[in-house]
């Protein structure tokens, strides 16, 4: 290795500098507040755990995000958490315990072995809520519009919020009763919205007319709320859980509507994402300017199951990083810069400035960068025996 | 991103194919594309803009979203994986087959089985779903001539008339997909400007149907 090289990060490995790194620090605490007054309680799960309970019940895409290490003193394979919400599902089944909603919170630092396509990069700062013990769909709209609120917070303008319900896609499959490797390319069809591509798989594999119609108009079935009421339209032989199903998207968009007027609706009742773990309605917000989510989230009861205690979940994720970026912050300016002197009425007066809520930075002896190098624009000044704050001259 | 569009198109025949579809949907190119050296277009919608770029770079525009929408071939979306992409529309055009081939006659003697190719993960997975361990070597173009300086024992290849192949005494053998071009979607675009791209991919749907039915004509 030579020098040069020592500087060098790992793929996808960041580091943050100021005034991106307070900007960040600010929205952490600005949305754990938030969270904290909506009930949410904090906690931190560990950054290392066994493998056998970060991955259950999570499918192998987590398996293949995690970085995993030996643990020299039980031989047992850990893994690096990649992904907090099955951590937090494990704290609310086995270590709380509670009776009725538990309402928690987090914001941790995870790893991911790969850097997702967008770049994300490898070690994204997750920030979210989950909300345990509640199947009905007031849970729903309680973390959906938290985190709404918490993207104003973070500064988002205009945001598109896109809206499904895997209920509808799980129904209808089930009804058409397919092999696994019929639906497994059914599936990957409609993710891919691929309309030929999953005219032909209906073709060959679905008997039911009715049925086959369904499956095949549920991919486009995108757009704004007007896809409900063509969804009642084509789903009107559905099986009743699509229904029910329908309901709750309407309702969710009545309740987003009525309180946050930048958030448009999108409606893609063919969007699967999370599909072996999600159970209910799956919301993403975007904004423009990026070219992925800043919100992810969805209903995932059954979890905690592993845990001995299976309980209906709901609760969504952010990436504080790229959160952060919404509002680009300059460098503070606005210190007050006071001479290398230890006389005790200039350290009284420093402290008081401090206690009030200002930044004083004091020069230290021999020092040659002056006040606006280290972004002051005030001075402490003594004029007969009492400091004052002065502008720079 | 603004709210206007961004068409990514692929250099070459696919370009030329797809401009009478998109003609066909209300979207023309402003000037010609053929006498110019600029990368970026203006179209005859004013927030319309396009962009030609070589094949194999268009799902990534598409995909980090730095294009809405694009014009893939199959084989590169299948080579490229097409996660967090949406691929609604096959546009019919530039049709050809991803095949095998190996030189005339010749069984693979090797225990592992060299196959030259630019689709690498293409043929990883096709090899792996046969049961075969294959070998893959990657090479930029010229294929039929690996397997004749020993180079490899089969390829995997774009296959349109076969001419290529017979002209250097080789032979088609299994097919590993049809191909043709596709209209791909970024996932936050089709979010943020659906209300532009639905009556575009409805629009580009239609023009494939009435082509397809003049071509049964």
């Amino acid at each position: 290795m030579t020098i040069a090289d020592r500087w060098l990060l790992p793929d996808g490995m960041d580091e943050v500098l100021p005034p991106q790194a307070t900007r960040m620090e600010q929205l952490r605490r600005a949305l754990l507040d938030l969270y904290d007054r909506w009930g949410y309680d904090l906690v931190i799960p560990p950054t290392v755990e066994f493998l056998d309970s970060l991955l259950t019940g999570t499918g192998t895409d987590l398996d293949l995000q995690t970085f995993k290490l030996t643990d020299q003193l039980s031989g047992r394979m850990m893994g690096a958490s990649a992904d907090v919400t099955p951590q937090v599902a494990r704290m609310d089944a086995h270590s709380l315990k509670r009776n009725g909603p538990a309402r928690l919170c987090y914001c941790t630092t995870v790893l991911r072995a790969k850097a997702d396509q967008h770049q994300g990069g490898r070690s994204p700062t997750q920030v979210g809520v989950e909300l345990f013990g509640h199947a009905g769909l007031d849970a729903d709209i309680e973390v959906l519009r938290l985190a709404l609120t918490g993207l104003e917070v973070a500064g988002a303008g205009e945001t598109h919020l896109a809206l499904s319900h895997i209920g509808i896609y799980r129904a209808l499959v089930h009804a058409a009763a397919l092999n696994a490797e019929s639906e497994y390319a059914l599936f990957e069809a409609i993710e891919r919205k691929a309309f030929n591509d999953v005219d032909a798989l209906v073709a060959r594999d679905v008997r039911d007319p009715a049925l086959a119609e369904m499956l095949q108009t549920l991919p486009r079935l995108y757009g704004g709320q007007e896809v409900l009421d063509q969804a009642r339209e084509v789903f009107a032989g559905a099986p009743p859980a699509v229904a029910a199903a329908l309901d709750e998207l309407q309702a969710l968009c009545r309740a987003v509507t009525a309180n946050h007027l930048q958030a448009e609706v999108y409606i893609d009742l063919a969007e699967l994402r999370g599909y072996q773990y999600h159970t209910g309605m799956v919301f993403a917000a975007y904004v423009p300017g990026y070219g992925q989510a800043l919100a992810k989230g969805g209903r995932y009861d059954d979890t905690g199951r592993a845990f001995g205690r299976a309980r209906p979940a709901t609760g969504f994720s952010m990436d504080l990083k790229l959160l952060a970026s919404l509002i680009e912050s300059g460098p503070r300016g606005d210190a007050i810069w006071a001479p290398a002197d230890d006389r005790a009425t200039l350290t009284q007066a420093i402290a008081d400035l401090r206690a009030a809520g200002e930044r004083v930075i004091q020069a230290l002896p021999g020092q040659r960068v002056g006040p606006r190098e280290q972004r002051c624009d005030r001075q402490l000044v003594e004029t007969n025996g009492e400091w004052r704050v002065e502008p720079l001259a | 991103m603004s709210k206007q569009l961004i068409l990514a198109l692929s250099k070459g025949r696919i370009l030329e194919e797809t401009l009478p579809l998109l003609a066909d949907a209300g979207v023309e190119p402003a000037e010609d594309f053929g006498k110019s050296r600029k990368l970026l277009f203006d179209t005859n919608l004013p927030d319309v803009k396009l962009v030609v770029i070589r094949a194999v770079d268009v799902p990534t525009y598409v995909q980090l979203g730095a294009a809405d929408v694009g014009v893939a071939g199959k084989d590169t979306l299948l080579e490229h994986g097409a996660e967090g992409l949406y691929e609604p529309l096959d546009l019919e055009i530039s049709r050809c087959k991803l095949m095998t081939a190996g030189v005339v006659g010749a069984q693979p003697t090797h225990a592992r089985r060299r196959v030259a190719t630019k689709f690498v993960n293409v043929a990883r997975r096709y090899y792996a779903r046969q049961g075969i361990q294959a070998e893959v070597i990657k090479l930029y173009g010229a294929m039929e001539l690996a397997p004749l300086m020993n180079l490899a024992d089969e390829i995997v290849d774009i296959v349109d008339t076969g001419n290529t192949l017979r002209a250097n005494g080789m032979e088609p053998r299994e097919l590993i997909d049809e191909v043709s071009s596709r209209l791909v979607v970024n996932k936050a675009s089709m979010t943020m400007k659906h209300e532009r791209l639905k009556p575009l991919i409805e629009r580009l749907g239609r023009a494939v149907e009435s082509r397809r039915g003049e071509t049964q004509a």
